[in-house]
């Protein structure tokens, strides 16, 4: 498809746009709230007064605000709708161009709104995830083009590396570098493959994404390929997320027959194929490694490092590997420019942060805040603290790689090296609250009970281990262990954390170890004979 | 060709560009503790004993499995320190509590590669629980059986049988400590349509969980040599053992 098509493509769908627009959200949270038959109604409201020609009703992606759900948000007014229910949908469109609707009006001046920023999460809950057209006419594709037409391979890595970004993954490698070093393998056949394997406890960011602006992250794809020289892409996802599947897969369908993928992408000689691999649900298929042995139509376990993928990776060929959030930022990085994304963050977390916030928090959802806020204002401010009557006790971050932060600790900086300092990590984005009912103990065999059920069995201290440290942890919670037993479960740590094969048997021990840190009078309190 | 120079335990050691740590290390009478590994077949890095510390360039060591790690110029390489001598207890001591190992009415008593590690590494009592899983033992084909009460899930069956054998009869299902080794998919050994009854599974087999029918205690002694020069034969055409 020619230039021309698409700008009519793209004027078309702003001309034949009408003056209000009813968007309702339709990612996985809203979804299971009824919000697809909310929107049917707010429809058959709308012709029903009349507006069928004034208003659009429209389904995008993620509203943000989870706990709410499900979200409806009136464009220009700027009303956003919670909690609303089918019997809401004649009020809503009653009120539109003047008037009050019976149903809870949100607050868009409020912290979990006013302190975010949405790079990210920009298009998240404006474009129709379904329609290409919607991400067409919102700017989409206009930096791949750019890319091909304007800029070097060369080029576009240099910007990468000067923004400073690092993988969003949850490991913080700098994505510069490991694009320069697939770029600079020798020319042959390449792969680029986006990690959705998203798994973690509590973790629903790069879902999100995908399912409210899947055409954003294949173009970061396109772009990663331009720039490292591949012409195959693979994006690797659960198949627990159906949803996440079907939009994806329609997206890439979209996208393919408007010729934005495909061959002589842009009328350049640049060739560029997505295809999907679905994951059987198995959590360690999000290690780089057990995700390309996946991918390869193999047993999906881990092998060890070096060679790294962007060495020899699928099939032996170098692979460039980024997370969802990575490469959804890459189009904003291309636009905005590298130094406008370096000067948000931190010296050396750049750019902003997508957190999954939930458990016992007043308001849960979606955030994105820049590098550097501290968990203070994200959990207090953006979460509104505990509820009534609770105070925070801690926060998870990381996952069943992470570890817990009490409360004393909420004045650090969200950033890749103060997570670090503090036992836990970044993670992919995973952030759970909480209150003063939490024991840490259990908490602590909570995630131990995930990785020994999550453990490939192929290693001996993560298959063999995590089983033990599993049984130590149940005993001390239960008050049967006595201190011997409190030491064997800290020297198991010990060999577990730094003789596992790959990263989840390595970073398995870290729950626990964090919560030992933080919390060990609640498990020496617990022990016989004190 | 290229050849590195390196320290391995104090010693000055040469190694052949591509050449493994643990290669190195043997060919100079360095002894470096392995069970998954088997000359011949290729390395997982999986049962993490031959892990040894190299020096890291910030400072410091990097714990590396030396089956799968290139021997490298200047690496430096302790093989033999106090922490790994406590993880390889561990490891051996994790073994023997995930399954149901005794010795005393095993067939390979004696001549058992897990049995051994456990003197050398001066196991004499285990620290963990021991889990006693319920496992079936696979005696449907006629020469040979599978008492998956004694397998370590080393993979090495798996190797031998998919790389030297070429039938890939073996592989493992299930996932962390429920993983088992299976015939084809996960049918009874002797029903499996691809296994050529040849027996380099039962060759490779560190531990009594690959065994000749009609074998009793003690008797079950598995001829490793064989294995190896069949490798030999064909990747070096030496054919004198």
């Amino acid at each position: 498809m020619d230039q021309n098509e698409l700008r009519s493509i793209v004027e078309a769908e702003r001309s034949e746009r009408r003056p209000v627009q009813v968007r309702v959200c339709t990612a996985s949270a809203c979804l299971a709230s009824r919000s697809r038959e909310v929107a049917g109604r707010l429809r058959a409201a709308a012709e029903g007064a009349g507006l069928g020609d004034r208003v659009d009703v429209r389904e995008v992606g993620c509203l943000r605000l989870c706990s709410e759900g499900p979200l409806v948000k009136v464009e220009p007014e700027g009303v956003l709708y919670e909690r609303v229910g089918v019997d809401q949908a004649d009020s809503i469109v009653g009120a539109i161009g003047g008037g009050t609707a019976e149903a809870r009006v949100g607050d868009l001046s409020e912290p979990f709104f006013a302190r975010q920023l949405p790079i990210v999460l920009e298009n998240s809950g404006a474009v129709e995830p379904e329609r290409i057209a919607s991400y067409l006419a919102a700017g989409g594709y206009g930096q791949l083009r750019r890319v091909l037409r304007e800029m070097t391979p060369q080029q576009v890595v240099e910007a990468i590396t000067r923004s400073g970004i690092r993988g969003r993954g949850g490991a913080g490698y700098p994505t510069g570098l490991k694009w320069a070093t697939v770029a600079k393998m020798p020319p042959g056949r390449k792969f680029v493959v986006c990690n959705a394997d998203e798994g973690d406890p509590g973790a629903f960011m790069d879902r999100s994404v995908l399912e409210s602006d899947p055409q954003r992250v294949l173009e970061g794809m396109a772009i990663a390929g331009y720039a490292v020289g591949a012409d195959q892409g693979y994006v690797y996802l659960r198949g627990e997320h159906p949803l996440t599947i079907r939009r994806l897969r329609l997206a890439i369908d979209q996208a393919r027959r408007l010729g934005v993928l495909g061959s002589g992408i842009f009328d350049s000689p640049f060739n560029f194929r997505i295809d999907l691999r679905i994951g059987a649900g198995a959590y360690v298929c999000g290690e780089e490694t057990a995700l390309m042995a996946s991918i390869e139509g193999r047993r999906g376990t881990p092998h060890p490092r070096p060679p790294y993928p962007a060495q020899s990776g699928l099939w032996g060929s170098p692979t460039l590997i980024n997370n969802v959030e990575t490469l959804a930022n890459i189009p904003a990085i291309v636009r905005e420019g590298a130094d406008r994304f370096a000067a948000i963050g931190t010296a050396s977390s750049k750019g902003t942060k997508v957190f999954a916030l939930a458990g016992n928090v007043r308001r849960s959802g979606l955030v994105e805040v820049p590098m550097g806020t501290s968990l203070r204002t994200i959990v207090e401010e953006i979460g509104g603290g505990a509820p009534e009557g609770r105070s925070i006790k801690a926060v998870q971050t990381g996952g069943p790689s992470g570890g817990c932060i009490p409360a004393a600790h909420l004045d650090t900086p969200v950033d890749y090296e103060s997570l670090k300092a503090l036992g836990s990590i970044m993670g992919s984005g995973g952030m759970i609250v909480m209150d003063d009912r939490a024991d840490m103990v259990d908490v602590a065999r909570y995630f131990m009970e995930f990785c020994r059920d999550e453990s490939c069995g192929k290693c001996i201290p993560c298959r063999a281990g995590t089983v033990q440290l599993h049984r130590m942890l149940v005993r001390i919670r239960d008050g049967q262990a006595t201190r011997d037993e409190l030491h064997r479960l800290e020297g198991l740590c010990e060999m577990v954390r730094h003789a596992s094969l790959c990263g989840l048997g390595q970073a398995a021990p870290s729950p626990v170890l964090s919560t030992l840190r933080f919390f060990r009078e609640e498990y020496e309190s617990r022990l016989i004979g004190g | 060709m290229s050849v590195h120079t390196l320290r391995i335990d104090e010693k000055d050691v040469s190694a052949r560009a591509g050449q493994t740590i643990l290669e190195a290390a043997r060919e100079n009478g360095i002894a470096i503790p392995t069970l998954c590994h088997l000359e011949g077949l290729s390395n997982v890095g999986a049962c993490r004993l031959c892990l040894v510390e190299v020096a890291a360039v910030g400072g410091g060591t990097r714990l590396m499995a030396a089956c799968v790690t290139a021997a490298a110029e200047e690496m430096v390489i302790q093989t033999d320190t106090e922490r790994l001598r406590e993880y390889r207890k561990m490891i051996v001591e994790l073994l023997f509590a995930e399954r149901n190992h005794v010795c005393s009415v095993c067939v390979a008593n004696n001549h058992c590669e897990l049995q051994d590690m456990a003197v050398a590494q001066g196991v004499d009592h285990v620290r963990y629980d021991y889990l006693e899983p319920t496992c079936g033992v696979d005696l449907s084909h006629q020469r040979f059986g599978l008492d998956h009460n004694r397998c370590i899930l080393c993979t090495r069956c798996v190797r031998a049988c998919d790389e030297v054998e070429g039938a890939h009869t073996w592989d493992v299902s299930g996932r962390g400590t429920l993983s088992r080794v299976v015939a084809d998919l996960n049918t009874p050994w002797g029903a499996s349509e691809t296994c050529t009854s040849c027996g380099k599974c039962v060759m490779a087999c560190p531990t009594g969980a690959l065994f000749h029918q009609g074998s009793t205690v003690s008797e079950m002694i598995h001829e490793r040599t064989r294995l190896s020069f069949l490798v030999d034969a064909r990747e070096k055409k030496q054919w004198n053992a």
